[in-house]
């Protein structure tokens, strides 16, 4: 039986593209699916879990993206991951608990 | 560009004196002034700017590095300070496990092409292992200063 397969296509809107703390913010997201994520920028591809790969895309803004995941949570991953970039990358809602110093 | 283009030489530090994230993001922009690699920017502005931004999204990409960043006014170039830490620093970073390497970047805020080259150079590096393990176990200046003159 073959593994469940997704696929999105998506545009990055943010000013300065797929840089550091987006792809950090990606990464993130995508880790938290069992799904083999891949995003490709024409011919260039990464692995969607690793910081190191995604920054290496180059992917400015107007970049166009191909995501696509393989296993059991393949389209809730896509969705999560192409909604993160239609949004723009939003802050995270995690709490900024260094206020102790600086 | 290459590496060497971009780190401040009398900004490297090859043990921290901090321990903590903040700490590691006050000695080494406390260096890049001392060093007069920042212009007329305030320091301490910095500082507390560069930790605002960690604090909205960490910076520590796994792999035991952090690339804390931030644009200021008043430079032309992007300017880069290297830490290491041999008892690693807790940066929040995705992978949870303490950072060695810091390369805090600042770059000139009317030029974002330039901070995207800067940027793309650190990744380009970072992304090989050898130079992770090099800048790790690099234990002096001029050790450090040799990996980053080797690099791309």
């Amino acid at each position: 039986m073959s593994e469940p397969v997704a696929e999105i296509e998506v545009e990055i809107q943010n000013e300065e593209g797929l840089h550091l703390r987006p792809a950090v913010q990606f990464v993130d997201v995508a880790s938290r699916f069992r799904s083999a994520i891949t995003v490709s920028h024409g011919s260039v591809q990464a692995d969607a879990k690793s910081v190191m790969e995604m920054t290496l895309l180059a992917a400015a803004c107007g970049s166009r993206l191909k995501i696509r995941a393989v296993g059991p949570d393949a389209s809730d991953a896509v969705a999560a991951l192409g909604e993160l970039v239609a949004k723009n990358f939003p802050p995270t809602s995690k709490p900024a608990e260094a206020k102790k110093e600086g | 560009m290459k590496l060497s283009d971009i780190v401040c030489f009398s900004a490297i530090v090859p043990e921290l004196e901090a321990k903590d994230r903040n700490g590691a993001i006050r000695e080494l922009v406390g260096l890049l002034h001392q060093s007069g690699c920042l212009g007329r920017n305030d320091p301490e502005k910095l500082i507390r700017a560069i930790i605002q931004r960690e604090n909205e999204a960490s910076t520590g990409m796994g792999k035991g590095v952090a690339l804390p960043h931030i644009k200021a006014d008043g430079i032309t170039e992007p300017v880069a300070a290297v830490g290491r830490s041999s008892h690693g620093i807790d940066f929040r970073s995705l992978d949870k496990q303490p950072v060695y390497t810091v390369l805090l970047l600042v770059s000139p805020k009317d030029n974002p092409d330039k901070h995207l080259q800067a940027m793309e150079i650190l990744f380009r590096n970072l992304n090989q292992d050898d130079f992770r393990r090099f800048l790790r176990q690099a234990q002096t200046v001029e050790e450090i200063a040799e990996v980053i003159r080797d690099a791309s």
